[in-house]
């Protein structure tokens, strides 16, 4: 990592970066930016981490772990930025929920409170925003969390998509649980907690160029219940991730990097909905690199995989439990997969953004 | 899928590799003509259950990878123009032309939108009169009708603020121009399945002719490549050079004739300079006069370009089968699909990107 | 080049003066011109790229082919030697054996060594 620079705001030197002299080297953000993919981590690592300096303590998960006397805290936060507004099966306001709850659940933790900011772009209309409010406080009541503080900033028109949110929450880790990406070792088994693919073909559906008429809706869920049951069977689960932006490829490799094991998958186990592999057909795109929003991947050591599978299997949000995998010693940081037909491909790390494609 | 997962059985798969091998007998190098077609075998391993004998050269069928790199400038330049609302596939954006991409472009302000259709770009062109709205018509013979009947509505329907920035690339004189390369080592072609689905099959006898090669028609899942390779290496055994349909589900001999009619009257051949390759003659079309109004190209005068494509990328001769991915110095480390030299690296449907994406564990980089 | 998907035409209307209908994918639903095979009817598969229909769809040929695949399959076992059958079946030291995925899920929640195709 490049020295952080003396003072804040200083140049950036891209010379320093890992990926030797980029040719294409962009001087602006680009939409790959928050693809969740290799731009994502990078603009992490090479610009936000140096630039914050000393006052940086990143650990590379979805949540922080704060001690507070003798009390585990997980504390999160995460932008919602989700377009349209409203698309079958939910609406930004479940995802504002879910998608903190989940990040704190990732760490096995019970989530308490949440706070919520807005930016509004002036001109929306307020029942749409009423409906995203409404949608937003029926998720926290079914999550058991209560909304304690916020914020709401309004914007020109023209900038911003209607509504942004931003919630940020805190939750209690459970004693036994001892749940970080560096957790994963070889041998351990790589378990999804359902379908894959779901959220983001249920968002691609209406998304104004691509519309297509299909009856997937998003997968939108809070999972601190299912962590839990998971966590009661009294299992050592190492790992915990929930496969947004970027999808399961995503997620994997950066397990895989942070951890420092190989992960081997068998295609022929990953549950992927006729509909999506459909959908992904159309379009061109790897189910694989979908977004997923009420879905998790575990890694459990083999002694404790049958036991975390039946609870998983037991609870409604688990029913389609699969084990898809598991880490290996070979190919350290990087994510294989054997394919139907007895080939190898490797997993890789999406760049950016996944585009629909005519070839 | 109905008439398309049927296709990846790997029981079947099998049964069709075991053919394959029993018919072998001796080494054979055969070209699979389209990027589509590449990326299936990439993707699904279909190379790693062919006998070793067998050796598949991953041929210049990607549109995204040939198309000129002057177009692709032109593209940016239009792309970043105020009026402008740039709709293009998906599989453009990140297309490197001399110094950036339409990504970038978009980043910088540019009003840039991918579209599944053309007929996508066009609807955008109805809903906003005061804009320009261009679409980069690229592709083989497959997206030409689309971009031809896009264009053909426009016309109709007198939208004039659409107009169609055209680089089409045809496949049969990329055979020619890959046969008379003095250091060619193609013995067969699998033809591009969805290209004679428009174009039909009467094009490709004279060419199994003069080159004395069979090309077989073939569509694009496993079980289809598989079967393609297998014709092919039967007519390869027995000495005989034939075209042969293997994807007769979709392709006919005369192919669609109403296509080729509107083909006929939006497009006219030109010369086409192939990204990597060169000059190929009468490779190419472009629009016809008749739609010279429609044409992004004289409506957006764009000059001062001048190209400049990077010193140390191969792509033209990893498009041509002459090299392998991995044998190019700046694989993997240069150049990777985030930091693309050449338009080969972009999209997996091109040979680097393939072989980056989905083999660097065999692959071994010197 | 050619991401071109089959679908079944569920309905079709003219739009503007040109011939549009409704694809569905096997659940998915397109809209997709009609205008290059102006005779198609609903109920008939067809080829679609970028939102035009190419082609019909043979089916009959579809399915001609897949049989022709079967029976090569039916061919090898009624003609192989029976050994080779036998050390087919038992996926002992040979790579076409068909890898039993439900025995390597197995193998891979005990921890055991992967079962080897």
């Amino acid at each position: 990592m490049p020295e952080p620079p003396a003072e804040a705001g200083t140049t950036i030197d891209m010379e320093a970066w890992v990926c030797p002299a980029p040719l294409r080297d962009s001087p602006n953000i680009v939409m790959g930016h928050g693809g969740g993919g290799a731009m994502s981590a990078e603009l992490i690592e090479h610009l936000f981490l140096p630039a914050f300096g000393p006052a940086a303590d990143a650990g590379m998960g979805d949540s922080a772990v704060l001690e507070v006397g003798n009390v585990r805290l997980a504390f999160s936060t995460d932008s919602f930025v989700v377009k349209p507004l409203v698309f079958p099966g939910g609406t930004i306001g479940d995802l504002a929920v879910n998608g903190t709850v989940n990040d704190l659940a990732m760490a096995g933790a019970r989530p308490v409170v949440l706070s919520t900011a807005f930016i509004l772009e002036e001109g929306t209309p307020l029942d749409e925003l009423a409906h995203v409010a409404h949608a937003l406080g029926t998720a926290a009541m079914a999550a058991g969390v209560k909304l304690v503080t916020g914020d709401t900033k309004v914007v020109d028109a023209g900038h911003g998509d209607g509504v942004y949110i931003n919630t940020a929450g805190i939750g209690l880790i459970d004693e036994r649980a001892d749940i970080r990406p560096q957790r994963a070792t070889e041998g351990d088994v790589v378990i999804v907690s359902g379908d894959i693919g779901v959220h983001g073909v249920a968002v691609m559906s209406c998304r104004a160029g691509l519309e297509f008429g299909t009856t997937v809706a998003s997968d939108t869920a809070p999972l601190h219940g299912l962590v839990a049951a998971m966590i009661d069977t009294g299992a050592d689960i190492h790992v915990l991730r929930d496969p947004t932006r970027g999808g399961v490829a995503a997620t994997l490799n950066e397990i895989a990097k942070t951890a420092g094991v190989g992960i081997s998958l068998d295609e022929r186990t990953f549950p992927i909905p006729a509909e999506v592999r459909d959908a992904c057909g159309l379009l061109g795109l790897d189910p694989l690199y979908v977004a997923n929003e009420g879905k998790l991947l575990a890694f459990v050591p083999p002694a404790d995989a049958e036991r975390v599978l039946i609870a998983m299997q037991a609870h409604p949000l688990g029913a389609h439990a699969t084990v898809i995998g598991r880490c290996v010693a070979e190919h350290p940081g990087m994510v294989s997969a054997k394919t139907a037909l007895g080939g190898t491909r490797v997993v890789d790390l999406p760049i950016g953004e996944q585009l629909p494609r005519i070839c | 899928m109905k008439y398309l997962d049927e296709f990846s059985d790997p029981q079947l798969a099998r049964h069709l590799v075991d053919e394959i091998k029993a018919a072998t007998s001796q080494r054979w190098s055969i070209m699979e003509v389209c990027g589509g077609q590449t990326h299936s075998i990439i993707r699904h391993g279909i190379d790693q259950l062919l006998p070793d004998t067998i050796e598949m050269i991953h041929g210049p069928g990607c549109p995204v990878c040939v198309t000129p790199l002057e177009i692709i400038d032109k593209a940016l330049e239009i792309a970043s123009r105020p009026d402008v609302i740039f709709c293009s596939f998906g599989d453009m954006l990140r297309v490197p032309g001399s110094e950036k991409d339409l990504f970038q472009v978009k980043s910088r302000g540019g009003d840039v939108r991918v579209v599944y259709s053309p007929l996508d770009a066009l609807k955008i062109a109805k809903e906003n009169p005061a804009k320009q709205v261009v679409f980069f018509g690229i592709g083989f013979e497959t997206t030409a009708p689309a971009n031809a009947m896009t264009v053909y509505q426009a016309k109709r329907l007198g939208i004039e603020n659409f107009s169609l920035l055209v680089s089409h690339v045809l496949v049969p004189p990329a055979i020619s121009a890959i046969m008379e390369s003095p250091t060619c080592r193609v013995q067969a072609f699998l033809a591009a399945g969805h290209v004679c689905t428009v174009m039909g099959t009467e094009e490709y006898p004279p060419l199994c002719d003069k080159y004395n090669v069979p090309i077989v028609v073939t569509g694009f899942e496993p079980l289809d490549i598989l079967e393609g390779i297998r014709r092919t290496v039967l007519q390869l055994e027995s000495g005989r050079h034939e075209l042969e349909n293997a994807y007769p589900r979709a392709v006919q001999v005369e192919g669609n004739s109403a296509a080729k009619a509107m083909l006929l009257d939006v497009f006219e051949v030109t010369d086409r300079a192939w990204r990597g390759i060169g000059m190929i003659p009468s490779s190419g079309w472009r629009l016809s006069y008749a739609y010279r109004d429609y044409d992004a190209e004289y409506r957006f005068s764009v000059t001062d370009i001048h190209t400049e494509e990077s010193a140390v990328c191969r792509s033209g001769e990893v498009l041509q089968g002459l090299i392998k991915p991995h044998e190019c110095e700046a694989f993997g480390t240069l150049c990777t699909p985030r930091n693309p030299l050449g338009a080969t690296m972009v999209s997996s449907e091109g040979a680097c990107a393939a072989y980056y994406l989905y083999r660097r564990l065999e692959v071994a980089h010197a | 080049m050619c991401l071109a998907v089959p679908g079944k035409i569920v309905s079709i209307e003219d739009r503007d003066g040109t011939l549009m209908s409704v694809v569905d994918f096997g659940g998915i639903k397109k809209d997709v011109c009609l205008e290059y095979i102006p005779d198609a009817e609903v109920g008939q598969y067809v080829v679609v790229h970028v939102g035009f229909a190419l082609q019909r769809l043979d089916e009959e040929s579809a399915m001609r082919t897949l049989a022709e695949f079967e029976h090569l399959g039916v061919l090898k076992e009624e003609f192989t030697d029976g050994f080779e059958l036998a050390a087919q079946q038992s996926g002992l030291d040979n790579p076409n054996a068909r890898p039993d995925v439900a025995a390597e899920t197995a193998a891979m929640t005990n921890g055991s060594t992967e079962v080897k195709p």
